[in-house]
């Protein structure tokens, strides 16, 4: 087991040099460069500022360099604020994300997996079509369609809820519903289709056999096998949703990553870019060990070797 | 002596979306306490679903339409699914046909074996555990406490079908409904399970009824015999009646496909030319009859009514009938 982690960290990071030298080299093959703006800046000032960020030596040396502070963890200054390093940019806005996001990341889970339970225990009759109407809908709606109804509804005619703001408790209902939509719709569907494969195995039939109650057969016999697939969805969902979504930040006012992410490239801010892309894959990689990790201890038949 | 079961006119459908499939229409036995029951007949011949219906194990589509069931004097048609908890397991327990798949892939051992010990004989854990060693090592299972912390990928086939018949045993049930316990192991494992469910039987004094289409297996075990076809039951005997004294054309076919080790001669098997009926529209008469070598008019049209032909054996088939062509069974005493 150990010896798998190793060699899993190890692959991780081959990961991530490759992700961190194709940014860098697809990022700098993008016309226009953080200083060009609307109004064009005097070319003294434009090498002077060049010069300061280094942006003047050769791509190679920049990539060489960039890569030496990445590995003391440094991902650098940010080209376009004055005077804040990308570390602090990242600290700060990723918590607001990961509020949001493991608010998403739990209503989905809980929701999801009780639809999917309900349907897949009434299958073909009305509480399974509704679950998976719902669903499809989750599936289809874009998030920034759901996150305008519910702004509407809630907001707007109910005002139950405040449209915008990163305050309180209440203003993470939205932002995680409207995050969480589409992860929602892919659980329920997905433990649906598990349980409804898992209860006509055999081994149910043995459980009911023994006279074990139909909770007892469900929550302990079925459960546990119908799981396992959507452990394997849990790392890449809970790495897209924690670090965020650009549109649902936006609408929601939150100032999140994921915002962060898209200013940063119209902004061109070569520092930035690279940062919060190095951060999206190292968790990523990470979220997708522990799943693997975790695959062992729900599933005995898997050996980490 | 009393009878532990007694099932009457059972017919049960599944309800599938091109029609209703009559998987059982109108099977009516007995077992007798302490007795071992064999029920051979081919795939889809309804002897699984008969079972399946006793334990009331049918799937959500499936449906008793008629009949009795009567276990101690309890009619297990009308029971609810409260009290049917209380028999499986219990009262009532079951092997079932592949062992590779029937044990739960997540459980450890030790925990799938004391559920029902739990459930049905009101133990705490540490109780249940020592019983659940207790019936391991009864199944020949080797350091059973060590065993048990095991998960079912560890065992194998044969192994496993030890642990299903020490979990159906647990609770020591007076029925058990062994169905095609030997089908899916090889041939050597087959012999052990069997030699140790006769073993148990007499430990355990528990009444069996095993589900085969392996004449072979159930001459071993059991004392009388049910053959199944078409989703009615077509002969019932005595062992020694049906191997040598059988009244059925179909019995006859099922003899002439066991393979016979003592013949010098080597001679082929006789398969049954043809294939079952099907269930969807059964047949009016006689569902054997567009197979069968000796059909007469009547066999087309007229269902055949069960013939007593002596003690403990009836046949339904016309040719017993006193105005039917004299015929007798290819098989006879010493034959085999």
């Amino acid at each position: 087991m150990s010896n798998y982690i190793v060699k899993r960290i190890f692959a991780s990071f081959i990961t991530l040099w490759i992700v961190v030298t194709a940014t860098f080299f697809l990022m700098h093959a993008m016309p226009g460069g953080p200083f060009d703006g609307e109004k064009k800046l005097p070319d003294q000032v434009k090498a002077n500022l060049e010069t300061k960020f280094g942006l003047d030596k050769p791509i190679m040396q920049q990539y060489g360099l960039y890569l030496k502070n990445l590995l003391k963890g440094d991902l650098g200054p940010s080209i376009k604020y004055e005077g804040r390093t990308v570390n602090e940019i990242i600290k700060y806005s990723f918590p607001a994300s990961a509020k949001i996001g493991s608010v998403a990341i739990l209503f989905s889970l809980v929701v999801g997996i009780y639809m999917g339970i309900v349907a897949a225990l009434h299958q073909g009759k009305w509480q399974d079509d509704l679950c998976m109407i719902i669903a499809t809908l989750g599936v289809t709606v874009p998030s920034f369609v759901l996150s305008t109804f519910l702004i509407l509804i809630f907001s707007v005619k109910l005002k139950l809820l405040p449209p915008v703001g990163f305050d309180g408790p209440l203003n993470y209902i939205m932002p995680a519903i409207a995050l969480g939509g589409y992860s929602l719709s892919f659980i329920a569907r997905l433990t649906r289709s598990s349980l409804l494969d898992v209860i006509r195995q055999d081994y149910i039939r043995t459980a009911v056999a023994k006279g074990l109650s139909k909770k007892t057969v469900i929550f302990k016999h079925a459960l546990r096998n119908a799981l396992i697939p959507i452990v394997t969805y849990m790392g890449p969902l809970i790495a897209g949703i924690l670090t965020g979504s650009f549109v649902v930040e936006k609408i929601f006012g939150i100032p999140g990553l994921g915002r962060e992410f898209v200013q940063n490239i119209t902004n061109r801010d070569y520092m930035a870019i690279m940062g919060v892309t190095v951060f999206y894959s190292a968790f990523l990689v990470i979220c997708n060990l522990v799943v693997d990790i975790l695959y062992a201890f729900i599933d005995p038949r898997i050996k980490l070797e | 002596m009393e009878k532990l079961l007694q099932v009457n006119d059972l017919k049960t459908s599944f309800f599938t979306h091109v029609g209703e499939v009559k998987a059982v229409r109108g099977v009516s036995f007995y077992l007798d306490k302490g007795e071992a029951l064999g029920i051979v007949g081919e795939s889809g011949s309804g002897k699984s679903i008969t079972m399946m219906s006793i334990m009331k194990l049918l799937s959500d589509n499936g449906k008793i339409i008629n009949g009795d069931i009567y276990f101690e004097g309890k009619n297990l048609v009308k029971a609810d699914e409260g009290e049917m908890e209380k028999i499986r397991g219990n009262d009532i327990s079951m092997i079932f046909q592949d062992p590779m798949t029937s044990l739960n892939p997540v459980l450890k051992i030790g925990d799938q074996i004391t559920e029902p010990i739990i459930k049905h004989k009101n133990m705490n854990k540490a109780e249940a555990y020592k019983r659940a060693a207790h019936m391991l090592s009864l199944v020949g299972i080797p350091s059973p406490e060590d065993r048990m912390k095991q998960y079912p990928h560890e065992f194998s086939g044969g192994m496993r079908q030890r642990v299903m018949i020490a979990m159906a045993l647990s609770c020591d049930p007076k029925l058990l409904i062994a169905d095609e316990p030997t089908t899916a192991l090889d041939v050597t494992i087959q012999a052990q399970i069997l030699e140790l469910m006769k073993e148990l039987r007499e430990k355990i004094n528990t009444s069996i009824i095993l589900i085969t289409h392996d004449l072979g297996v159930v001459a071993d075990v059991c004392s009388r015999i049910n053959v199944m076809y078409g989703g009615l039951l077509v002969e019932t005997a005595n062992t020694d009646d049906l191997f040598y004294d059988s009244r059925h054309p179909y019995t006859w076919g099922l003899l002439g496909s066991v393979p016979n080790p003592n013949t010098l001669i080597r001679e082929r098997l006789k398969p049954i030319e043809g294939q079952p009926p099907d269930l969807l529209n059964p047949p009016k008469g006689c569902p054997f009859a567009p197979r069968c070598e000796y059909t007469m008019k009547i066999c087309m049209t007229d269902r055949p009514p069960m013939f007593e032909i002596g003690e403990n054996h009836k046949a339904a088939c016309w040719l017993n009938h006193k105005d039917a062509p004299k015929v007798s069974s290819p098989f006879k005493r010493g034959d085999k």
